[in-house]
């Protein structure tokens, strides 16, 4: 980790977005995670995407549990609220504040950890209620803090630093997702920003619940020659099934894509996702055919990247619950005091 | 042998109605005691249920008191027994000179004997199976017809009767004619066979006008609904479960945008409760009022959240119905026994303010209360009511509601007094009662700061630093300290200024002023104090200070409110002499009343 503070200052010349802020005033305190750190990459990727959006700072508020991943809001958007709860529970924490206020855009940060084994139940049930958020879960296979212990994300036959093999097959948060029926899935790596980038910003955009699995190594306890979650294997075995483009509603392009192989998909606020498949009998609009294909491919020892599932059809958490479009946190006191005049109609029915 | 003599008793008495539990008996004893409520009889219903959907035995007791009484008193004047199981305890319970009233379809049992108790046979069964088609209907009816039985028997007016069921089954006025039927069937039956009314019986009064039957739980609703509360997130447990049902029909009638029918409210049933406790958070943090209603082993599962949301100081009210424990304990019985594990509820040094109510009336009270406390002081509070309150029918004083009270939303920073500030530390004393100042997301990047459970300075930044975990800390003791100026204070009671009182909380109450009504009349005067807060207020300690003996009462085995006296006042704890009952049953006014005669009988032989 650094000690050094980071210092606040900004060069004239700094590019600024559409709010005039630049590219510092989406960053957060300085990392304390170890050099190297595959989270530190995603951390940067959540600040280039906010930037380029033009997000205001004040309207996302950020969520996390406990472990190295969860640690990582503080480190970007020093001017959002955020929310560092307990251990496998950050989607609570965040299905009680949307439900208090949805105009906010909400972005949790977990870890495998965090995810798949003290927080599997939460995780699963913010999917099922379709909870409108950008989820990322920094996936190293390993639990950091606590030194070395496998996670539930650990592949069998994966070796631990000390030499330990892990026999127990792993919780793939693709599947999972893809299984409790979240509308949004994707992988991606924390070495590979220029896939990361254009998937955070749909995630983000995306209205329901979006998943983005970031394999991202651990270079203290699992970057070894025996790991299946070290920079060197998951360089060798990542395989793109789609490119992903993020297109925003002012239709600057994000980047060049082939028109005629591409899947375009407009999100609700009017920005559009366009999809280019690398395999071509892969279909992300189909739940069932691409939960096979990527369990196809983990088996052959691939994992499969980009925007995997989507479905922008969904109706989300506030849909589903009928609430009005004002936010509750914001509703008046003559909005929810029914007052003295409805008690005795009440009270009727107890007499 | 001599026929047994049924005592006079004139809207004194107590009906037990024993019945095979899934067998629709809730309708006739609630029909049988609305009925009376209704002919201005004060009246109070306790339901002994098992933790089962059918088949156990179950008892519904209501008392009729014309001095107002609400606790059990310990005896039972009429009995009517539905099932053959218990015949030999149901029987064995009726005081002298009581009834006791069996389905007289099956042959007399032998064990139906005794010589101080009239026993009233009536072919229940037969005489619904005569007159009614289906199982289920007959089943349901054979219930009703009793209720018209105990009409005849008791002078229980028909009318009254008649018009609740229409009531019942508005709209469906074929339902209500059968039910009526069924009334007349047991009523017919008993003016031929017996001698109606009875010497025990109901006479009409005037003692319930302006007062209302509620439940606790319905009763805290209303004060979720009234104070404000938009959010509610729950896992089922008994018995809280009809908090949240209350909460959601209310909502259903007076939160439902007009315009667009959309709702002005969220109720989400989370996937256990250390998920509901999290979404409270989540949702107070984010400025909504949320709350959460759970039980014992919700409590034990949401503790760790509680401690987050003690040190990071985000309100939230958790009401805590109680029911018998440890473990899974009796769930469908009443104690008070989270009276520790709630005022510490979570590892590391936590201190969490309690509201007690000890009726409906109270539970609408202070759940209003529990929402400003919370806000005020940025912590979750629990309010601890119990199944007997939770779940029963207690006649109240109708509730008021006063138009010109405002929600109390405590120390919160908005836009404007953001920009007056140069900056904004989350965990500063700028007012030196230990309450800091929040601000709410999505309001102002100045606001912004990064809530944690972790190591955290009075400016909210993360600190493993001792003096900074210190300043913290001990502002947290601060706070509390101010916590207990703003809590509800005791009630007391104190017409004698002896040196004898006694202290107790919650639902005892009922009991515990019955009790002191019925020693005064021999001659033992006690001063009386109910909490209604913890922290403890200082007229609390004050009447401690006052009294030399002071009997402490509560419905526990470990004696959980002496407990938290000791450690949390500066009393001597020789002083305190405990009263425990924790049967499963709310506590009657006998097992009070016993328990302090044996208590000076031994302090005088000494």
């Amino acid at each position: 980790m650094s000690f050094m503070r980071k210092p606040k200052i900004a060069h004239p010349g700094l590019k600024k977005n559409a709010l005039g802020l630049t590219r510092r005033d989406y960053e957060g305190v300085m990392s304390t995670l170890c050099a190297g750190c595959g989270h530190d990459s995603i951390t940067a990727a959540i600040i280039q995407c906010c930037f380029e959006l033009s997000v205001e700072p004040h309207r996302v508020a950020k969520v996390s549990g406990i472990g190295c991943s969860s640690k990582t809001p503080a480190y970007f958007l020093g001017q959002s609220h955020g929310f560092n709860s307990v251990h496998g529970r950050m989607p609570a924490v965040a299905t009680g504040a949307n439900a208090a206020n949805g105009e906010l855009d909400f972005i949790g940060v977990s870890g495998d950890g965090d995810s798949l084994s003290i927080g599997l139940g939460q995780f699963c049930h913010a999917m099922r209620r379709n909870l409108n958020m950008l989820y990322i879960i920094e996936n190293n296979g390993v639990y950091g803090l606590t030194k070395g212990q496998f996670s539930a994300s650990a592949d069998v036959g994966t070796k631990a630093k000390k030499g330990e093999v892990n026999e127990q097959p792993p919780i793939d948060p693709v599947l999972t997702a893809l299984a409790m029926g979240s509308t949004f899935v994707a992988r991606s790596f924390s070495g590979d920003k220029a896939q990361l980038v254009p998937l955070i910003k749909a995630g983000l955009k995306h209205k329901g619940f979006a998943l983005i699995d970031v394999l991202s190594p651990c270079v203290t306890f699992n970057d070894h020659e025996d790991s299946t979650k070290s920079y060197a294997y998951t360089r060798q075995h990542y395989h793109p099934a789609l490119e992903t483009d993020f297109i925003q509603p002012a239709g600057e392009i994000m980047a060049d894509y082939d028109a005629g192989a591409a899947l375009e998909i407009d999100l609700h606020d009017g920005s559009r996702v366009v999809l280019r498949k690398t395999a071509p009998d892969y279909d992300p609009q189909n739940r069932g055919l691409a939960f096979a294909y990527i369990k196809d491919k983990l088996r052959e020892g691939e994992f499969l990247t980009g925007l995997l599932y989507v479905d922008e059809d969904g109706r989300d958490m506030h849909q589903l619950s009928n609430t009005v479009n004002q936010p509750l946190s914001s509703l008046g006191w003559e909005a929810v005091c029914p007052g003295s005049q409805a008690l005795p109609g009440i009270l009727d029915r107890y007499r | 042998m001599p026929e047994p003599q049924v005592t006079q008793r004139v809207n004194d008495f107590v009906i037990k109605l024993a019945n095979v539990n899934g067998t629709g008996s809730a309708s006739a004893n609630s029909l049988l005691m609305k009925s009376i409520f209704r002919m201005g009889v004060p009246v109070v219903g306790k339901n002994f249920f098992p933790s089962n959907i059918q088949g156990l035995p179950t008892w519904y007791e209501i008392r009729l008191s014309r001095e107002g009484h609400i606790a059990r008193s310990g005896r039972v004047d009429i009995m009517v027994a539905m099932n053959a199981e218990t015949y030999r305890q149901d029987l064995a319970e009726v005081s002298p000179g009581g009834v006791l009233i069996y389905d007289s379809t099956w042959p007399r049992s032998h064990e139906l004997q005794r010589e101080d108790v009239t026993i009233f046979g009536i072919p229940l069964a037969r005489m619904c199976n005569e007159q009614f088609n289906g199982v289920r209907a007959r089943i349901l009816m054979k219930n009703i017809a009793y209720a018209g039985a105990l009409a005849a028997l008791l002078d229980i007016d028909l009318e009254i009767i008649k018009e609740l069921l229409s009531e019942t089954f508005a709209g469906k006025p074929k339902l209500a004619a059968a039910n009526m039927e069924a009334i007349h069937l047991g009523y017919d039956y008993a003016q031929e066979h017996f001698d109606c009314p009875l010497p025990m019986r109901v006479e009409r009064m005037d003692k319930t006008r302006g007062h209302i039957m509620i439940d606790g739980n319905t009763a805290s609703a209303l004060g979720c609904l009234y104070a404000g509360a938009t959010i509610g997130a729950w896992y089922p447990i008994t018995p809280s479960t009809s908090l949240m049902d209350a909460f959601r029909s209310l909502c259903e009638e007076h939160r439902t945008d007009e315009e667009t029918g959309r709702n002005r409210y969220c109720v989400i049933q989370a996937e256990d409760e250390l998920a509901a406790i999290g979404m409270v958070l989540g949702a107070s943090w984010m400025g909504a009022r949320a709350f959460t209603p759970t039980s014992g082993p919700g409590i034990s599962l949401m503790s760790e959240f509680i401690g987050y949301g003690y040190y990071a100081e985000i309100p939230a009210v958790i009401f805590d119905v109680q029911r018998v424990g440890p473990s899974t304990g009796m769930p469908t019985r009443t104690q008070q026994c989270d009276i520790v594990s709630a005022a510490y509820c979570s590892h590391g040094d936590t201190r969490h303010p309690i509201l007690f109510p000890a009726d409906p009336a109270e539970c609408f009270e202070l759940s209003v209360a529990a929402f400003d406390l919370a806000e005020r002081l940025q912590t979750p509070v629990f309010v601890l009511s119990d199944l007997d309150i939770g779940m029963n029918d207690w006649m109240c004083p109708a509730f008021q509601w006063d138009d010109d009270y405002r929600w109390d939303r405590g120390k919160v920073l908005g836009r404007e007094e953001l920009e007056q500030v140069d900056h904004f530390w989350r965990y500063f004393d700028q007012d030196g009662d230990g309450i800091p100042y929040r601000t709410l997301p999505g309001v102002d990047p100045k606001g912004a700061y990064f809530t944690r459970g972790s190591g955290h300075n009075a400016q909210g930044k993360y600190t493993e630093d001792s003096d900074e975990y210190r300043e913290v800390m001990d502002r947290l003791t601060r706070k509390f300290e101010t916590a207990a100026e703003l809590v509800p204070g005791p009630v007391i009671i104190e017409k004698n200024r002896g040196d004898m009182a006694i202290l107790s909380v919650g639902s005892c109450d009922g009991a515990v002023r019955e009790a002191l009504e019925i020693l005064s009349r021999e001659g033992i005067s006690l001063d009386y104090l109910r909490v209604r807060a913890f922290p403890f207020s200082s007229r609390v300690q004050e009447f401690l200070d006052r009294h030399d003996r002071i009997f402490v009462i509560e419905q526990n085995r470990d004696a959980q409110l002496r407990t938290l006296l000791i450690s949390e006042t500066r009393t001597n704890p020789e002083k305190l002499l405990s009263v425990l009952h924790y049967d499963g049953l709310p506590i009657g006014s006998d097992c009070i009343v016993q328990a302090i005669r044996e208590a000076l009988a031994e302090g005088a032989a000494a």
